[in-house]
């Protein structure tokens, strides 16, 4: 294993079971009951490494499982298979007290400003709660002192820690969610899309912070936007995900200058841009298949203008290109595109 | 921004200028407030104590309210068929009905906050197996068990230990009849609750099960149990009320503003309606009062609902 | 040459029990026949609130205070509610940000279309379907004689925007007000939704204002810009001007803060503070508390919109002239 990745994911697989109860599964086939299960397969096998101090980025469309990753990433939802390694130990498989350790070095900061902090909690409950939970016995004027240099280091006057979290504008919240996440001095935070539900004006002020934040601590990021420009713009490795499944994954400028997946290039070219020249937009046809019965072969196949009789029948595997890019698709490979 | 107290948020808070506004709800409490008072510091303001044998006596019974012609001005409601004081008698039955009726109501909430929240929380086959519960509980009416355990005690303990016990029983049908109530909603809004971030970002702090539990997700679910609490206040010294009357509630003894609306019930053709008319118009106007508080607690908790 | 559309001096409040909270203030914007404007600002800017109440979707507690909307020689502002009905959906068409407050989830997408064909025009029912499935065909749906008998949960939410687009053209309206039309929507199926209602206004002559948050959908899309800030234009203009040559200090910062214009990895340019709340204006500009190159002026006036040399109206004391 590389010394420098911190984190690894490997050939992670992540289903939910929807059927419900019992009677919800029970069907009639062919004049028989059955009993069948409606499995989400909300990401299927993907592997990939994060660097020390980097920020890779993860992009896709709603419902591509890019969310269900970070939490997989994260502990939240125990993965059906393969691992995940945190700085070379496997921590996939470890009970909440054994897991202990790594909460303070891996933190998440979460979409919805307004949902991810307590409303019954004010500012101070929600920022010390983690700092005594991990430092049993701290003082309550340590745990005070780190509250206020958490505060001041994402730009809140300390004086509102009274205060309750629907007092606070949306990127207010956010810079709280993410002085929550600052608390235990962690190495790695996962942030799940932290600023898609911010205006403008705040969007930038909460991707200064975060990107001053990784300066100072020295924090490696897992990003998950659909917003391509902001990724661009964070990144350093950015990975493309489609309906569970790695697309291509590349270094963000290698990415953005020249994609070779079908499906990036069909993202890309839908970003819109102020001021410049209209792009011509590549028009995928149909719609993304539900993660429920995903179609055979690759899963793009249904959309991509280079589909053939291969990649209806035959999953893609990865492969390396360029300096440290790898893509999963046959065009690609064969030499089509 | 600025830094309050407690009390400054609370002056400062909608649901203080709200209430204020509203004069249904103001008036509602005021009612309820007086009736609170009077009935729990009912040894202080009456002027006989019904209980004490020795205050009562038999030659005094039936006497009509104070303004009417053969009233006596020591009873001002008259006094009922053993000669007791009604208006004493009222306060005392008064504090017993909201003994029982606050009393059964803490016991619902207690058994159903609790089982709500493990079910919600937990999921899977333990809130099957408690929600069921919880249904074969709802699916017996409070009447029915109420009946047959307090017959039964009756009948097996003799009525002497059962007036002994006849309060903490009482709470105890009361509350187990009813608090399936508390335990749906809180299991709704449980699971309403827990997939908000804010709980993920406690497990991603690494806090356990439990703490998560009661520490985060409780305090957001308790909007609607306030709610229902005040409705089920009102059904259960209803409840009390209702077997009361039919003689398998508080003891004549002791009375409560349901007996006492029974025993007065024997004297109504004979003339002394008044027995039966003042607990009556006592019990329907706390039933009322606190109704009118739950509605307004839950329009303003719940603005989506239309105020028609 | 006649407007369309001229909105002027539009003032709309909302009766709160602090107080009227003035959402929209002295709002003034004109456009063409076959024009595309584009009205951009953040949450709470009072663009929708614009965008509603020119056809007067604004319901109790808010009410058009003031000025006038003067549509194809009407004044809408002035029209009663029955007069309104027959310009909605009829003469100006509505496309929301959820396709569902359009669409009827219990039936099916022929009658709705039909249905708005009967209401407003005279014709049979065979002539309305043929006229709903014309306009299928124009906003691409595939197949769409079989997606006529489908209800709309049957759709995903791409196609229901479509469908929702194609209601809106059924009565062949001259002027769409669409708002935030594909901020629900993943980027790829928003450049197609962008690029039809592009292609539909082009070749249908159609007026189309444009309500959204993102300036560079709106850059693509539309000719004229309008920017708001806290119920305010505060810069409009032609979009290419204004979008490459801002020159109200908040547009300048909003173009500033997208992650597209510094180069990768660079902090970006922010604008300190947040928008005002409507309830506690600041006097004078509302912008000042943020701006860098606020002066005395600033707190005290209120800026009027006024031209620059390059044509764009800006509302700022310290804008060039």
């Amino acid at each position: 294993m590389q010394t420098d990745s911190l984190v690894e994911v490997k050939n992670l697989v992540k289903h939910f079971d929807i059927s419900g109860g019992l009677l919800d599964q029970l069907t009639m086939e062919n004049g028989r009951i059955t009993r069948r299960h409606t499995i989400v397969q909300a990401v299927n096998n993907i592997s990939f490494a994060i660097k020390k101090g980097e920020t890779l980025s993860v992009v896709g469309e709603s419902g591509c499982g890019k969310s269900t990753l970070a939490r997989t990433v994260m502990g939240l939802y125990p993965p059906n298979s393969g691992e995940v390694h945190y700085g070379g130990e496997r921590i996939d498989q470890l009970s909440s007290k054994q897991m202990l350790p790594f909460r303070t070095k891996m933190q998440m900061v979460f979409q919805d400003p307004y949902a991810s902090l307590n409303p019954r909690m004010t500012v101070r409950q929600i920022v010390e709660e983690p700092i005594y939970f991990h430092n049993k016995g701290i003082t309550r004027g340590d745990a005070k002192d780190r509250l206020h240099k958490v505060m001041r280091s994402v730009g809140m006057d300390p004086e509102w820690a009274n205060n309750y979290p629907h007092e606070f504008s949306g990127g207010q919240r956010q810079r709280i969610s993410i002085a929550r996440a600052l608390a235990v001095d962690p190495e790695f935070i996962v942030a799940d899309e932290p600023i898609a539900a911010l205006d403008v004006s705040i969007q930038a002020q909460v991707l200064n912070l975060l990107m001053d934040a990784q300066e100072e601590r020295n924090l490696t990021y897992l990003f998950i936007s659909h917003d391509l420009s902001v990724v661009e713009h964070i990144s350093t490795r950015v990975a493309v995900m489609y309906l569970g499944c790695l697309c291509e994954l590349a270094p963000a400028k290698e990415l953005f200058s020249s994609p070779r997946h079908p499906y990036t290039q069909a993202l890309l070219s839908a970003i819109p841009t102020v001021g410049g020249k209209r792009k011509k937009h590549i028009h995928l046809s149909g719609d993304v298949p539900t993660p429920i019965n995903l179609p055979a072969g690759c899963v793009f196949n249904g959309r991509c203008p280079h589909a053939n009789d291969r990649c209806r029948m035959e999953i893609p595997q990865s492969m390396k290109v360029g300096s440290e890019g790898l893509v999963v698709c046959h065009a690609v490979e064969e030499g089509r595109i | 921004m600025k830094t309050r107290s407690r009390l400054q948020r609370f002056k400062e808070s909608y649901f203080l200028h709200d209430f204020l506004r509203d004069p249904v709800a103001l008036t509602s409490f005021c009612i309820l407030v007086v009736f609170l008072v009077l009935g729990f510091a009912a040894a202080f303001i009456a002027p006989f104590n019904p209980y004490d044998a020795m205050n009562i006596n038999i030659m005094d019974a039936e006497i009509p309210p104070a303004w009417l012609p053969g009233g006596n001005p020591d009873f001002l409601f008259g006094t009922d068929g053993q000669g007791r004081d009604l208006f004493s008698t009222m306060l005392y039955g008064l504090r017993v009905s909201l003994i029982i009726g606050f009393g059964a109501v803490a016991l619902q909430a207690f058994l159903g906050i609790f089982v709500g929240l493990i079910a919600g929380f937990m999921g899977k086959s333990v809130e099957s197996i408690l929600m069921r519960i919880a249904d074969v509980q709802l699916s017996f009416s409070t009447y029915m068990v109420a009946i047959f355990i307090s017959a039964i005690f009756q009948a097996a303990f003799g009525l002497a230990k059962y007036e002994e016990i006849a309060v903490p029983l009482l709470i105890l049908i009361i509350g187990f009849a009813e608090w399936p109530q508390y335990a749906r909603t809180v299991r709704a809004s449980v699971l309403a609750e827990k997939k908000k971030e804010y709980v993920e970002a406690a497990k991603v702090i690494g806090l356990s099960k439990t703490r998560i539990m009661w520490r985060h997700v409780l305090p957001n679910t308790l909007s609607p149990v306030f709610v229902i609490s005040t409705i089920q206040v009102a059904n259960a010294i209803m409840s009390e009320a209702a077997l009361s009357f039919v003689g398998l509630g508080m003891p004549v003894t002791q009375p409560s503003l349901g007996s006492l609306i029974n025993v007065g019930f024997e004297y109504i053709f004979s003339g002394s309606w008044w027995i039966t008319m003042f607990p009556g118009i006592v019990l329907v106007v706390l039933i009322l009062v606190i109704n009118l508080l739950g509605d307004w607690l839950r329009d303003f908790l719940n603005p989506k609902l239309y105020k028609g | 040459m006649q407007h369309l559309l001229e909105v002027k001096d539009l003032s709309v409040e909302f009766a709160l029990r602090t107080g009227a909270l003035r959402a929209v203030r002295n709002v003034s914007f004109t456009l063409n026949k076959g024009e595309r404007l584009g009205l951009v600002g953040e949450s709470g800017a009072g663009k929708s609130v614009t965008g509603f109440s020119i056809i007067k979707l604004i319901s109790q507690p808010g009410y058009i205070s003031g000025g006038s909307i003067l549509f194809e020689g009407k004044d809408l502002a002035k029209m009663s509610s029955e007069g309104i009905r027959n310009i909605r959906g009829n003469r100006i068409s509505m496309i929301f940000q959820d396709p569902m407050m359009t669409l009827n989830p219990v039936l099916t997408i022929g009658t709705q279309m039909t249905e708005t064909v009967l209401a407003h025009m005279d014709v049979s029912y065979k002539e309305a379907e043929k006229i709903a499935l014309e306009k299928l065909k124009k906003v691409y749906i595939p197949s769409p004689r079989k997606r006529l008998a489908q209800y709309p949960h049957e759709f995903s939410g791409g196609m229901r925007q479509r469908i929702v687009i194609a209601i809106s053209l059924l009565t062949e309206p001259s002027l769409i007000i669409a708002d935030e039309p594909t901020t629900a929507l993943d980027v790829t199926i928003q450049a197609e939704i962008m690029d039809l209602l592009l292609e539909l206004c082009q070749t249908d002559d159609m007026g189309l204002i444009l309500i959204t948050h993102d300036l560079a959908v709106v850059s693509e899309v539309t000719e004229r810009i309008a920017v708001m800030y806290a119920g305010s234009i505060v810069e409009t203009g032609l979009t290419s001007e204004v979008t490459m040559n801002p020159a109200h200090p908040y547009t300048k910062g909003l173009i500033a803060a997208l992650p597209q214009s510094g180069g990768a990895g660079d902090r970006l340019t922010q604008i300190p503070g947040a928008m005002p709340s409507l309830i506690n204006m600041p006097s004078g500009c509302p912008f000042h508390s943020r701006c860098t190159i606020c002066t005395d002026i600033c707190k005290v006036e209120v800026p009027q919109l006024e031209a620059n040399k390059s044509g764009t109206l800006v509302a700022c004391h310290h804008a060039d002239k």
